[in-house]
């Protein structure tokens, strides 16, 4: 039976970006307040799955043509390098490094290594928690 | 402060994370697996030889003191680990080639190899007690994608209940590390092992002491925790099931060594007491499923039951022999199990079945095949000159000096149904009428032979050299007798 979901897609379409907003917004509020990559991934995987619902996964694979394992190995070693930098500055591993700059529109704000150990989880996180739907999701 | 020590836990999870990039390739596969575990190898020999000459290896992840960072922790007792760990999976990853399948070596089983020895090495390595949880949930992971891969029937029906027992150990250990941390406020070894003498609550201690021998009994497969065992272990491949015999369990049983000569010393006369009942019980429950079966993989992995009751009775004594007697089984141990599941593994290839009764009359086809798995399985029982003798010696010896000379008797008296219970493989395989064998050809032999062989050889270098061996084991003990020297290096580093 094929029901009728133009209210689902059409709601979809509009709650997808809001959901990837806030995402991005939770991803950078990680370092002081809660949030991170982990829960940042975790929405943006929801949005993702939010579409595969609404459509179906064949149409979101051409949206979307990404290879979810390579993303999370690469995610991985980004996630892994930026750890193992610690060790060309001969300080104990996962030691990070941060400073103030002056950026146009933001004014003064504070840079971290974490951020970039952050995208390397959400990549993992994103790419682990697609990879599991996808499975599940296809074996019907 | 030295990066060193986390090198044998990071390079294979590099390499890992290389490996998932190009799953299909089949030859970058292979390539890159075993360039990442030479790779892990030469970080271990060169953290070895660091850990020999300088002492206790420590660093605190992210510049934090030490007792609120976590802390990473390499003694000699450590390192030894992670060595024959290293050396294993070099061996089980060449003898793998030739026998795992293309099918399987395409859908991530390089990949999952490394991740479990990235957990196998973070668990020895570590030096915070939740930190060994996570340790320990990686290497589960993998183990879980490689006890269901390939996905056969009976694989998929154990991988069940593998995932069952440890999820409720998981969740066990999570309450257990809680508990901990509620009466002493500290996670890190080292720290608690300075606080722990200082609390006067003896009793809640002692029950927490005794949760953790249940947590880490489920991993070790200690008496009557083990049920779960035989059965997961039977139905994966045999180059996983070397993997898994040869290295999981060892984590538990060093997770009970690390936390009972560490930390939990408060009260040696309740648990240690019951470490060496329950030791003693596990032997002798091993024995009785080693002889019981004619299957051969069956009677191996019921002889990784009883080394972990050896070896966890040697610990159970705290006095020099006994503990130094446990590390040497525990590398020994390491080695046979994997080197007598790898020839075992080869047995049920030439004659199409693990059934004994099945066998027979090889000796004529395959001499050398024969003498090599008569030496290994005197190494496992322990004859001298071979590995298993030293430890089990020195174990034997620790029982008679401490109080429970009846474990060590026992041990004495098993080890002859040990030796039974290989020799019968040998009598049923390699004697008696020759029956019709599945014809395979030389190359593809020698290919699974060789890495046998040579790991077989490192048994009996390590048996006859150990005179030479012997100062790096008396150095593991020494820490292990001497928390000082741990607690001094991690919290004074």
């Amino acid at each position: 039976m094929r029901t009728n979901d133009v209210m689902l897609q059409t709601a979809t379409k509009v709650v997808t970006f809001i959901i990837l907003m806030f995402a991005v917004h939770i991803f950078f509020a990680g370092h002081y307040t809660p949030g991170g990559g982990f829960v940042g991934g975790l929405l943006t995987a929801s949005a993702i799955v939010l579409l595969m619902l609404a459509f179906d996964i064949p149409t979101i694979k051409k949206i979307l043509p990404i290879n979810y394992v390579v993303l999370t190995a690469v995610g991985l070693l980004i996630a892994i390098a930026t750890a193992s930098a610690s060790i060309i500055f001969d300080v104990p591993f996962f030691t990070h490094a941060y400073d103030y700059f002056d950026l146009p529109l933001f004014g003064e704000t504070s840079l971290h290594s974490a951020l970039l150990f952050d995208i390397g989880v959400y990549l993992v996180v994103v790419g682990v928690t697609m990879t599991i739907i996808q499975t599940i999701g296809e074996d019907e | 402060m030295s990066n060193l020590v986390l090198f044998p836990v990071v390079i294979p999870l590099i390499f890992a994370a290389i490996l998932m990039l190009f799953p299909k390739k089949l030859h970058m596969q292979r390539a890159v697996a075993i360039a990442g575990v030479v790779a892990t190898l030469a970080s271990a020999l060169v953290l070895f030889s660091k850990v020999n000459s300088d002492g206790v290896q420590a660093v605190t992840l992210g510049s934090w003191p030490a007792p609120f960072g976590i802390s990473m922790v390499s003694d000699m007792f450590s390192v030894l680990l992670v060595l024959s760990s290293t050396i294993v999976t070099l061996f089980v990853l060449f003898y793998s080639i030739p026998t795992i399948g293309m099918k399987r070596e395409q859908s991530f089983y390089y990949p999952a190899v490394l991740f479990l020895m990235t957990g196998v090495n973070g668990a020895f390595t570590t030096g915070d007690i939740f930190n060994l949880f996570v340790f320990i949930e990686v290497l589960l992971m993998a183990s879980y994608a490689l006890i269901v891969h390939g996905g056969e029937k009976p694989q998929l029906r154990e991988s069940i209940k593998y995932l069952l027992v440890n999820i409720i150990s998981s969740a066990l250990f999570v309450s257990a590390v809680a508990y901990l941390y509620s009466v002493t406020g500290t996670l890190n070894m080292a720290d608690l092992a300075v606080k722990i003498p200082q609390i006067e609550a003896v009793g809640i201690l002692t029950v927490i002491a005794v949760l953790f021998l249940v947590v880490f009994g489920f991993k070790a497969a200690i008496f009557p925790l083990y049920f779960w065992l035989p059965g997961s272990y039977f139905a994966p491949p045999m180059a996983i099931l070397a993997l898994f015999g040869a290295l999981l369990t060892k984590v538990g049983v060093y997770a009970i060594m690390r936390t009972y000569t560490l930390f939990f010393t408060m009260n040696t006369g309740f648990t240690h007491e019951l470490l060496a009942i329950i030791a003693i019980l596990t032997i002798l429950a091993g024995c009785v499923g080693a002889l019981a079966y004619f299957d051969v993989k069956k009677i191996i992995i019921y002889n990784i039951i009883i080394a972990v009751g050896v070896i966890l009775f040697g610990i159970s004594q705290m006095n020099a022999a006994g503990i130094e007697g446990s590390i040497f089984y525990l590398v020994h141990d390491m080695l046979i199990k994997a080197a007598l599941f790898l020839l075992v593994g080869i047995l049920t290839v030439i004659f199409g079945t693990s059934d004994l009764r099945k066998m027979g009359g090889l000796i004529k086809s395959y001499p050398i095949f024969g003498w090599t798995f008569l030496v290994a399985a005197f190494g496992l029982a322990g004859i001298p000159p071979l590995s298993g003798f030293p430890g089990k010696l020195l174990i034997v010896q620790g029982g008679f000096e401490g109080t429970h000379f009846w474990g060590s008797l026992v041990i004495l008296a098993t080890s002859l149904l040990v030796l039974l219970s290989v020799v019968r493989i040998f009598i049923y395989a390699f004697w008696g009428e020759p029956v019709k064998i599945v014809p395979i050809d030389r190359k593809h032999y020698l290919s699974m032979f060789v890495p046998t062989a040579i790991l077989v050889a490192l048994t009996v270098v390590l048996g006859v050299g150990a005179e030479l061996f012997m100062p790096f084991i008396s150095d593991a003990g020494e820490v292990l007798l001497n928390p000082s020297l741990y607690i001094d290096a991690v919290l004074k580093e």
